[in-house]
């Protein structure tokens, strides 16, 4: 509390200074501003277009209707992210457990670590050929696709967890003589959650990219496929934009979401380590 | 105490008038500083205790120019200080030191004025002086604590500053290094004669290192004594002369002095 | 971490390749045991590689792979990290900007496939396009964050020493930014290696990814398919390889606590 006067009274002289704005309506405004300018020069350019190819913001905001009115835009955002779910539940059952055993062992971490990377920079759509082959095209595809997108970082993610953990408590865990289970439950545990959730966060983040690009391809509902089909069947591009726009919301209240999981307490004490 | 007139006594280097610093935060205001009157003379080696707060690092913020006082003035050599300036120049408590550049590129950062070979001969002198050579190319990372505030005052140096401000420069080290390095910098003050200005909150420190020591109270601050230390260097520490000044500083602040 | 001994010099090469082994071991018996007609083993796609090396279709889809990346990356680092810079210095243009960015930022690249398309047709371009836009926003995010977290203490100490508010920026702001601008511009060019493979499966006709969906649509050949996924995953290694190297170099280690 007290060096917070000390840089508050820095903040006087320093030029640069990062001085708190008042939270209220007036800094609210000139983002807005720079936004709603934004979405002025996009509407003007699109109605001055020699062929009326791409969408202003008024027609897409009237796709958006159009597609409420049918009905369909719950269902395919139900369809997106009931795949994204089951993707990214999965990899994260199978990783983080995974990802904390080979952490732990250090020889398995040596063993295994050259393939893993190898293996994570291959993006996920690569195994479309082979997520074909073995699941066909379909749901279960693009949760494969998914699931490959989600795993390899997760894995890496509680593989970076456990060997971040500072030394000082697993040695402190010792001390009081912990049986395993207890130290995996009291110490462990609760040392890895905080790069957990971040890691988690980042890869939903992922899984909602891949879904995308899953559905563009490998099935025939969800966002992607909304992008995909209303370009081909009859070149709606106010439909696709507004998939586009759609989609980044979407991911944008995931990412929120996951965010405001990362301020529970009981998981914010990781930060003051960060 | 020193009382300002308007013309400073001859041979003053800094003098600090009636200098208030009020900060104003969510509304409420509060008073760092209170009426703040000193009077430093050229050469001096000044010491401010005080209780862990943040009074003592502002007032030392305030006379090296990194911070307005709310009312009153600082003046150096008769004129206004107005904002940081190479003239005098601050050493922090760590992490000072530019972890970027090598040691001599540290110490060398304040010289970019200079033609070439008058620049590296003052670095080869400022590397000499605080004992790190051999390590001219060596980085931060590689020194120890005490090498890497070693660094940080030879940087200083370099530029031949009227004033050096010190906050707690010996804060982040270790017990025996802090002992070390008092040594150093009087070593060191004694070969250059700047004018020394040393923030710390270890009275024993002001004692063995001052000219003069200055004590501060708990916020807001005020100046509550300035002892004169009269016993010439080097000091022995166990002496009754220094036992006596250092107790009365103990008094002063309310602190007892056994265990 | 638990190890009961520290393992030795000779361990670092023996597990990776004991497991390495291992795992071909069981691909191969597995291809063998379900008598598969169609997923390759690992013998056969090294034969696959061989017919690619051989007929040079291999190094043309590497190169045009490595030139998309290498221009959309390029431009994405070459706007990014002076706009990033100054949006980091300028606090009220970030914060006008920023939620801007936000919103656009989680769009899928691959989402902005059909807008690519409209604008640069099928081809280069528009694979180009989506890896820029891909690279673009981490390359951002990480500049605009370095400079905000710049340690004031360094900027005192520039002022301090007389340097005008440019000299600041040169030499005291900027490389306290380079290692986060070096961690920044690794994750996106891991971002922008899997983008180039999606871009390519959608909007061009060669390169990786459009090896690995070509191979299986003309003539089902798996082992070129699987062939051309390890390509994919080794370059990937390589390329973040680089950057690792780049960010080991002493004048830019400080910054990364952990130096891995």
């Amino acid at each position: 509390m007290l060096f917070d006067y000390c840089r508050a009274g820095f903040a006087l002289i320093h030029s640069q200074g990062h001085m708190k704005s008042p939270r209220n309506l007036n800094s609210a405004l000139p983002p807005v501003a720079f936004l709603a300018f934004l979405l002025i020069c996009w509407q003007i350019a699109a109605s001055r277009q020699a062929f009326p190819i791409l969408p202003g913001p008024v027609e897409v905001l009237g796709g958006i209707a159009d597609l409420v009115r049918h009905g369909l835009l719950l269902k395919y955002v139900v369809a997106s992210l009931f795949r994204v779910t089951w993707g990214f539940v999965s990899a994260a059952v199978l990783a983080i457990p995974m990802g904390l055993t080979i952490g732990w062992y250090r020889r398995s971490e040596m063993a295994v670590n050259p393939i893993l990377q190898v293996l994570r920079p291959i993006s996920p759509l690569a195994w479309i050929p082979l997520a074909i082959l073995w699941f066909g095209v379909g749901d279960l595809s693009a949760m494969f696709l998914i699931f490959m997108g989600c795993f390899f970082p997760l894995l890496l993610t509680a593989i970076g967890a456990v060997q971040s953990t500072p030394d000082v408590y697993i040695e402190a865990g010792r001390n009081f003589g912990l049986s395993p289970a207890a130290f995996v439950y009291r110490v462990l545990y609760p040392a890895v959650v905080p790069k957990l959730i971040i890691g988690l966060r980042i890869t939903l983040g992922i899984a909602w990219l891949v879904v995308v690009a899953a559905e563009m391809i490998a099935v025939n509902s969800g966002l992607g496929f909304l992008i995909v089909d209303a370009r081909n069947a009859g070149n709606r591009y106010d439909l696709v934009v507004a998939g586009m726009v759609i989609i980044g919301i979407i991911g944008l209240l995931l990412d929120l979401g996951m965010r405001s999981l990362e301020r529970v307490k009981s998981f914010r004490w990781g930060y003051s380590e960060a | 105490m020193g009382v300002v007139t308007t013309p400073p006594a001859i041979g003053t280097k800094l003098s600090v008038d009636h200098v208030h610093v009020v900060f104003k935060r969510d509304g409420k205001t509060i008073s760092v500083l209170e009426d703040i009157n000193l009077e430093v003379r050229s050469g001096e080696f000044i010491c401010i205790v005080g209780p862990s707060g943040c009074g003592k690092s502002t007032l030392l913020n305030t006379m090296a120019g990194f911070l307005a006082p709310t009312s009153g003035s600082v003046n150096i050599d008769g004129e206004a200080v107005r904002g940081p300036d190479p003239r005098r120049i601050l050493v922090f408590q760590e992490r000072g030191v530019f972890p970027w550049l090598t040691v001599e590129e540290n110490i060398g950062f304040g010289l970019f004025r200079l033609p070439r070979a008058e620049r590296d001969q003052r670095i080869a002198r400022y590397v000499e002086l605080v004992r790190l050579q051999g390590f001219e190319k060596a980085y931060p990372s590689d020194l120890s604590g005490g090498m890497r505030q070693r660094v940080q005052v030879a940087r200083a140096l370099a530029v031949n500053p009227d004033v050096l401000f010190l906050d707690e420069p010996f804060g982040a080290l270790d017990s025996i290094t802090r002992l070390l390095m008092r040594g150093e910098l009087l070593r060191i003050w004694e070969a250059e004669r700047n004018t020394v200005i040393f923030v710390t909150h270890d009275i024993d420190e002001a004692v063995q290192l001052a000219d003069r020591v200055v004590v501060m109270s708990s916020r807001p601050a005020r100046i509550d004594r300035v002892t004169t230390i009269d016993i010439p260097h080097p000091r022995n520490i166990s002496s009754p002369r220094y036992l006596e000044l250092r107790d009365a500083i103990y008094e002063q602040i309310g602190l007892a002095y056994t265990l | 971490m638990n190890s009961l001994a520290e393992p030795k010099k000779w361990e670092r090469f023996f597990w990776p390749v004991l497991a390495t082994a291992a795992l071909f071991a069981l691909w191969h018996f597995a291809v063998v045991w379900t008598a598969t007609k169609v997923f390759p083993s690992p013998l056969d796609v090294e034969k696959g590689i061989a017919q690619l090396l051989r007929k040079n279709i291999l190094w043309m889809d590497i190169a045009d792979s490595l030139r998309r990346v290498a221009f959309g990356f390029g431009a994405a680092a070459f706007l990014g990290i002076p706009i990033g810079l100054m949006l980091g210095w300028y606090p009220a243009a970030n914060r006008v900007v920023n939620p801007a960015i936000q919103l656009v930022r989680p769009i899928s690249p691959i989402a902005w496939i059909p807008v690519s398309i409209i604008f640069f047709g099928i081809g280069d371009k528009a694979a180009i396009f989506l890896i820029f836009l891909s690279a673009f926003f981490p390359i951002l995010v990480a500049c605009v964050h370095g400079v905000v977290t710049v340690p004031s203490i360094f900027r005192r100490a520039g002022m301090n020493f007389g340097l005008t508010p440019f000299q600041i920026l040169q030499k005291v702001v900027f490389p306290a930014v380079v290692p986060e601008i070096i961690m920044g511009l690794r994750i996106a060019l891991g971002i922008a290696w899997l983008v180039v493979v999606a871009a390519e499966m959608i909007a061009v006709d060669s390169g990786l990814g459009y090896l690995v969906i070509d191979s299986r649509n003309s003539g089902k050949r798996y082992d070129l398919v699987v062939a051309a996924m390890l390509m994919i995953g080794a370059i990937g290694l390589a390329l973040d390889l680089v950057f690792r190297r780049l960010g080991k170099l002493k004048s830019v280690r400080w910054g990364f606590r952990d130096a891995s």
